[in-house]
């Protein structure tokens, strides 16, 4: 059966047939002096994962970043345009250019091409203006500046833990454990996410990146079968008096 | 002009055996014989005022302004041919726009210099056009701040603290300089701008002028206007006062 029939999430829903798919999960999120981005690095073509180690976290300017979802060449061709107006921009204006400007950037050829795009790009960056900050450009192509934000496919199942665990004025340690326990769940959820967690730290001073492989990925609760047990054992279990199998 | 009559002086696309345009320094001359524009930038925002020279007694008062809006936060006055001095607001409009569809946010005033600098250039470069017979000053408070710069017809432009175009540029030029720009208020620049443009105009040689004065800043929430009409007719009154004790004193 083809796997793509029984995905009903929007971004495989508008592939062709055998385009390459970041069913993903991406991250971004701002922090005093500023920002966190990450992504896992799973890259499918239906059920087969044409990239097990996938950079989803393309560079744009010196300390502007974009995380892309959706089809792999549409978020390429994109990103590639945007690259080329920035190093423009930075010339011409003899300045970096601000996260703002990159976004709008990005904001314009999304919209434009809204019915032949299927792009969901988190822009992400440092300023002097601003500092570290996000925004997010999904599918439809609006621009929305965040304090954080998530997409792709992974992404949904995720929302909840976000709003839960985001605090205003996270250190960057607590910001970059923040995005990795974010995506190591999304991606333990979400099929077409998976492989390793890719990382990038925005500040004045420099670009960092972190990697973390696939089997030093943080770990949560992983279920447990629970039918068919005698329920004299689960009882025992639930009192902590035998260790669970 | 030694050269003058020698035929080196018919295009703008033809130099001089010395190296020079004329095109471009009769251009000037256009300039040299239009009513005075100043700028003064001060810590908080930026003053332009102009010297309306009226050609007829029964003009409307407060009408064909010469100080202009090109954005939001853009103020443009041009000294030199008028209908020249429209077109390049119509071009700088242009370029404002442009750049607000592009990056979606304000144009910082260096890139519009720029921008019309160029625009000013093409036109000292072809045998078939003429240069702008216009000096324009352009102020703003950006994301630098206070900005002030002067754009001459070859295309050149740059940034002032304060400057002066037209026919009284040498004794507000004079009058500038004896200005303290960290410590002067918006408030107290149009005055000072007032009393200059007053100053320079001579009222038995020249004719009737209506004072124009504008500013973008702190006290104009960072939009570019007119100032209101009561501050207007203080700085008016004041400068009209302040210049005729001085020639009284001459």
């Amino acid at each position: 059966m083809d796997l793509r029939s029984t995905m009903t999430h929007k971004d495989a829903e508008r592939l062709k047939k055998g385009e390459v798919n970041l069913g993903t999960s991406i991250m971004a999120v701002a922090f005093n002096g500023g920002v966190v981005i990450g992504a896992d690095s799973r890259t499918t073509m239906g059920s087969y994962i044409a990239n097990r180690v996938t950079d989803k976290l393309t560079h744009i300017h010196d300390r502007i970043y974009c995380c892309r979802s959706g089809s792999a060449a549409d978020t390429q061709a994109v990103a590639d345009v945007v690259t080329y107006h920035l190093s423009m921009f930075g010339v011409q204006q003899g300045e970096r250019p601000s996260v703002h400007t990159a976004a709008a950037l990005f904001n314009q050829l999304c919209y434009s091409n809204k019915d032949r795009l299927s792009a969901g790009i988190i822009v992400a960056g440092y300023d002097k203006e601003n500092g570290g900050s996000v925004y997010n450009i999904p599918l439809g192509g609006g621009m929305f500046r965040q304090p954080w934000a998530i997409g792709g496919s992974g992404s949904t199942y995720v929302y909840g833990y976000c709003d839960a665990t985001y605090k205003d004025n996270m250190t960057k340690d607590e910001t970059v454990t923040f995005v990795k326990n974010t995506l190591a769940l999304a991606m333990s959820r979400d099929g077409s996410s998976g492989g390793t967690i890719r990382m990038c730290v925005i500040t004045e001073d420099n670009v960092e990146r972190l990697f973390v492989p696939g089997n030093e990925l943080p770990r949560f609760w992983e279920g447990q079968e629970i039918i068919n047990k005698p329920a004299h054992q689960l009882a025992m279990e639930a009192q902590g008096d035998v260790m669970i199998q | 002009m030694s050269s003058i009559g020698t035929g080196y002086d018919l295009s703008a696309s033809t130099y001089s055996p010395d190296g020079r345009i004329f095109q471009i320094e009769y251009a000037n001359k256009a300039v040299e014989n239009a009513g005075t524009v100043i700028g003064i930038r001060v810590k908080d925002g930026v003053i332009l005022a102009a010297q309306k020279l009226l050609d007829s007694k029964l003009l409307v008062p407060g009408t064909a302004k010469r100080i202009l809006t090109a954005d939001m936060h853009i103020g443009l006055a041009s000294a030199g041919l008028r209908a020249d001095g429209k077109h390049l607001q119509t071009r700088a409009r242009e370029e404002c726009k442009n750049y607000r569809d592009n990056y979606m946010s304000p144009i910082p005033l260096k890139q519009l210099s720029d921008r019309l600098g160029s625009y000013l250039n093409a036109y000292t470069l072809y045998s078939s056009v003429r240069p702008f017979g216009i000096s324009t000053l352009i102020s703003s408070y950006d994301k630098n701040g206070p900005q002030l710069y002067a754009i001459e017809p070859s295309g050149l432009y740059w940034g002032y603290q304060a400057t002066a175009v037209g026919k009284g540029k040498q004794l507000a030029q004079t009058e500038l300089e004896k200005l303290n720009f960290d410590e002067l208020s918006m408030h107290q620049a149009v005055f000072e701008a007032a009393r200059i443009i007053h100053l320079i105009h001579d009222p038995t040689k020249d004719k009737g002028f209506e004072l124009e004065i504008s500013w973008v800043g702190k006290d104009s929430q960072y939009k570019h206007a007119h100032v209101p009409a009561q501050l207007y007719d203080e700085a008016n009154e004041f400068g009209r006062t302040q210049a005729e004790s001085g020639r009284m004193q001459e």
